[in-house]
């Protein structure tokens, strides 16, 4: 594979495993949500995460080619092979660090379809086109939940707040490049995520601001994720998630 | 069962319309919008059907497919090629008016046009209006529906809850 090849494909991996890795967090909800309507909402977001990295996972296993498959790539990759950021393997915790996690990274997704919608990349930008609609039901979603239960009562307000210190020092990593996402971002087919951080961060604001919550002074954030350096919760994730196939491999049904 | 080569796209649409969505069987491909062109080849016999997915982790999309197939198949229509498309993106705007009807006859409140209310404001609801009693006094209960393509709502006038195929 060449090396231009070889890049591309990190970063659609690192779009791919972004998308499963939330989309199986949020799966945990699965008949144990506060109630069931949002039981059934926090799941069909699961269904759109995880579609979507369906298209980005199909498009990775065509650049690498070599029997490469959504399913192989899906379910016999370790963790260490995985590039998504720590954010989005954080454990569940409750509705509070739920909603706001998804709002944390469903306004940093639609910043950047925005920008990939004018990828020089056709299959990126159609795959941007058609997650963008969805993800604009989730960033709406998720920021009245936020603004519900932060300016709700002193219980819900306090979740939200712990759920803003658990989370936080997470959220950096979306806007720091790894190399592969500079270089394509040099190649106007990736997105250079730096550049989004100033209209996420005024998303937060006005968000919050309703919301009655504060951002955080700190300026010091985790990191490792996209290069595959994960927190010990990714493994966990990826037991459940991959135990047939390892178990059982080829299996289908 | 013969191969059938003297078929022409016109009779392939027709076709189509017999292949209906798995959770929606009141409407079929054609009055959902999601194919997008029928390339039939004289030539090589081969027939292309280009098929857009409503929503990306729809799981009707597989069995649709396959349908397509089947059902084409049942026709002597042997050589078919199926592709997916993502963009131009879905829209419920693509759906038929005949389809719309038929939502509203099962229950389901068809989808708006989409320009009153793709928009981010939080907190916002559609009047939408009950496929029971038609009144617009309804309210919505979740954003997220039984599918990914529909929201949960519930009639002020008549008390029946029900699905609103939300506009995409
Ligand atoms: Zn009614």
């Amino acid at each position: 594979m060449s090396n231009n090849r070889q890049i591309l494909s990190d970063y659609v991996l690192h779009l791919a495993d972004n998308a499963l890795i939330l989309g199986q967090r949020n799966s945990e909800w699965c008949g144990h949500g506060p109630v069931l309507e949002q039981d059934i909402a926090i799941t069909n977001i699961s269904l759109d995460l995880i579609g979507q990295a369906r298209s980005l996972y199909q498009y990775a296993a065509q650049l690498i080619g070599n029997g490469a498959t959504e399913d192989r790539l899906a379910y016999l990759r370790d963790a260490r092979e995985f590039r998504n950021c720590l954010l989005v393997e954080l454990p569940r915790g409750d509705w509070a660090v739920t909603t706001l996690r998804q709002f944390f990274f469903s306004a940093y997704q639609m910043l950047l379809f925005q920008q990939m919608l004018h990828s020089s990349d056709t299959t990126l930008a159609a795959i941007a086109e058609k997650s963008l609609k969805e993800v604009t039901y989730h960033v709406r979603w998720s920021s009245e939940w936020v603004i519900r239960l932060g300016d709700g009562t002193e219980e819900s307000h306090n979740r939200m707040e712990n759920a803003l210190a658990d989370l936080w020092a997470f959220t950096g990593e979306l806007f720091v490049p790894s190399d592969y996402e500079k270089s394509v971002a040099d190649n106007g087919i990736g997105v250079d995520v730096s550049s989004l951080k100033d209209n996420w961060l005024q998303k937060v604001q006005d968000v919050f601001n309703e919301a009655t919550l504060t951002i955080p002074t700190t300026t010091w954030f985790q990191s490792g994720g996209k290069e595959g350096i994960h927190t010990e919760h990714l493994g966990y994730l990826l037991a459940d998630l991959q135990f047939l196939q390892r178990a059982y491999p080829g299996m289908e049904w | 069962m013969a191969t059938n080569t003297n078929i022409s796209t016109q009779q392939i649409w027709s076709l189509l319309e017999k292949v209906t969505d798995p959770e929606i069987p009141v409407l079929s491909i054609i009055d959902l919008g999601i194919v997008r062109a029928v390339n039939h080849s004289e030539e090589s016999g081969e027939t292309e059907i280009v098929i857009t997915p409503t929503y990306s982790g729809c799981p009707a999309m597989d069995v649709i497919r396959m349908n397509i197939r089947m059902t084409l198949l049942e026709h002597g229509i042997e050589q078919v090629k199926i592709t997916t498309v993502l963009s131009p993106a879905w829209t419920t705007d693509w759906m038929s008016e005949a389809g719309k009807e038929k939502l509203r006859a099962y229950g389901i409140a068809p989808p708006n046009p989409s320009q009153q209310v793709c928009d981010m404001k939080l907190f916002a609801e559609e009047s939408v209006q009950c496929p029971r009693c038609g009144s617009y006094s309804t309210r919505r209960v979740s954003e997220f529906g039984s599918t990914a393509c529909k929201s949960l709502y519930q009639c002020n006038a008549c008390h029946e809850p029900f699905d609103y195929f939300k506009c995409h």
